[in-house]
């Protein structure tokens, strides 16, 4: 059963990335959540949540700290169970089959230490059984693609943040996946290059669309980068506003970020996060 | 340049400094002795209290006998330390792999700690007999505590955090094992490897101190009678001789094997 589940974004894994970069959309599922609640024994963290996510769509998930929005994004991804209600991902349903389905990108780049750069992100790869070399080249293609060439025997260590964090996106981008999951991808870096690698990323997802799921604590950074912002409240979470990000977008972060609509947006989703975060 | 400048002196100081230091204390205990401080306040014929340069010519008239020994003790502590690494790191992998084991195992591993091993070692002679067999496995009892602890410290240091990235990057558990939690653990593996070339010759001078033919721990032992004491104290000089390259050795072999720390 798994194993039919993992073949699929295998074989398509390898389609994406080989070089010219792909024209045509990767593989995306829609995400639907229906009732979704969650409770670390008597703790409550989640309660009813009700979410639907189109196939290629980016949901940006925002709310203040311990709301359990990371939780919510595990539960997504089929690293955990819900304690109730249902996820459905392209259908599938089982914690088991959502994991095959979705990437997870933390919080922190968490490049392992000992694999060079391009080992690293050729990891999804090489997990779903391609040889060493095989998964080099597929993964070298994107390096040139994602301003990273030059640096693929480099070891984490030797790299800067906004360049860990890319071949973390990298390394979660090539497993071939019609979901990624990605936890507060830029939280540790520096406001400039945070800047920096949200512009990068949005110009990553318009070249590469993907079903996208972005936990972030920034209102700015979920507006900017996703169609639609769902605003969680504080401990247990519920979703207390679900707005539209303005469209069309200016590709430059600045002139985006600073248009009329945007910031009537980010009005408006930080007036629902201030009331969310009073509690009941 | 300029950093590697740096770091040459940093690496000459690290030597300099305990050099001066030795070389200080040796001339003062030198010193004692040529006036035979020490003998006096001890009470004691300056036979007994060999100086520096008479524990120098102790050595120097005894290499082939040191040598001999040096030998049979070396066997005994790396055949020791390999059975220790060898079981030790698969105790520890079991530990790690299996949570009733580790429920189970661990409190007995540190309990076993508080078993003087003075007092085991004449029993394991009583049975293994007054071959190497009891000091390899006294050698190996001493070292598995610290190999197999630091062992399960390093597979258990892996981020819970990773441990998700590479289950949803479709890693088995097999995978996670050999590409993320084996070589999280090898800096520790080297700690407790570090440790344990330490106590090793604690071990094997022990073991044949319960009985043996041969080894330096039998030679310091047997120059007891006849107050050899220089020749004692050369003897300790090539035990903790050995206990320094093997130190070298495992540092060593740590920088080829882990290149990312």
């Amino acid at each position: 059963m798994r194993q039919d589940t993992r073949m699929e974004p295998e074989s398509q894994g390898s389609q994406t990335v080989e070089a010219p970069p792909p024209r045509q959309p990767a593989p995306a599922d829609a995400v639907v959540l229906r009732g979704v609640g969650h409770a670390y024994g008597e703790l409550r963290t989640l309660e009813g949540i009700e979410l639907e996510l189109p196939a290629h769509g980016v949901l940006g998930l925002v709310g203040p700290s311990g709301c359990g929005k990371s939780t919510l994004l595990e539960l997504i991804c089929g690293l955990r169970e819900p304690s109730e209600g249902t996820i459905s991902m392209g259908g599938a349903t089982a914690a088991e089959e959502r994991l095959a389905r979705c990437a997870f990108m933390p919080q922190r780049d968490l490049l392992l230490p000992w694999y060079s750069a391009i080992d690293n992100a050729a990891l999804a790869l090489r997990n779903q059984g391609m040889g060493r070399r095989e998964a080099r080249a597929a993964a070298a293609g994107l390096f040139e693609r994602f301003g990273l060439s030059g640096f693929q025997a480099s070891r984490p260590a030797e790299l800067s943040g906004g360049m860990r964090q890319r071949v973390a996106f990298l390394r979660t981008l090539i497993a071939g996946k019609p979901v990624l999951a990605l936890d507060e991808p830029f939280a540790s870096l520096d406001a400039i290059t945070r800047g920096e690698m949200q512009e990068w990323l949005a110009a990553a997802l318009r070249a590469d669309p993907r079903t996208i799921v972005l936990v972030t604590h920034d209102v700015e950074e979920a507006l900017y980068l996703s169609d639609r912002v769902a605003v969680l409240s504080a401990r247990p979470g519920r979703v207390v506003a679900e707005l539209s990000a303005p469209r069309p977008r200016a590709a430059e972060r600045d002139a985006a970020v600073t248009d009329p609509a945007f910031v009537a947006a980010r009005e408006e989703a930080l007036r629902a996060l201030r009331h969310g975060s009073r509690g009941s | 340049m300029h950093d590697r400048g740096a770091k040459g002196t940093t690496r000459w100081r690290r030597w300099l400094f305990p050099a001066v230091l030795l070389a200080a204390l040796i001339a003062l205990w030198q010193l004692a002795c040529s006036t035979g401080a020490i003998a006096d306040a001890l009470n004691l014929e300056s036979f007994l209290v060999p100086s520096p340069a008479e524990v120098a010519s102790a050595l120097w008239e005894n290499r082939g006998l040191l040598a001999e020994n040096a030998w049979v003790t070396l066997r005994e502590m790396l055949l020791g330390i390999l059975a220790a690494l060898v079981v030790g790191v698969a105790f520890a992998v079991l530990m790690h792999l299996s949570r009733v084991l580790r429920d189970a195992a661990y409190p007995l591993i540190v309990a076993s700690q508080a078993i003087p091993i003075v007092v085991i070692a004449p029993i394991l002679v009583v049975w293994f007999g007054y071959g190497i067999t009891p000091k390899i496995v006294i050698v190996a009892l001493i070292c598995f505590f610290p190999i197999t602890v630091n062992a399960l410290d390093g597979l258990r240091s892996v981020d819970p955090e990773t441990v998700k990235m590479m289950r949803s990057l479709d890693a088995s558990r097999r995978q996670r094992f050999w590409r993320v939690e084996a070589p999280a653990a090898l800096p520790s593996l080297f700690t407790g490897m570090k440790i344990a070339v330490v106590i090793a010759p604690i071990g094997a001078v022990f073991a044949e101190w319960a009985g043996s033919s041969s080894g330096l721990g039998r030679l310091v032992q047997s120059d007891m009678a006849y107050f050899l004491v220089d020749r004692q104290f050369a003897t300790v000089f090539v035990l903790a001789a050995m206990a320094l390259a093997l130190i070298g050795l495992v540092a060593l072999a740590e920088r080829r094997v882990v290149t990312w720390r």
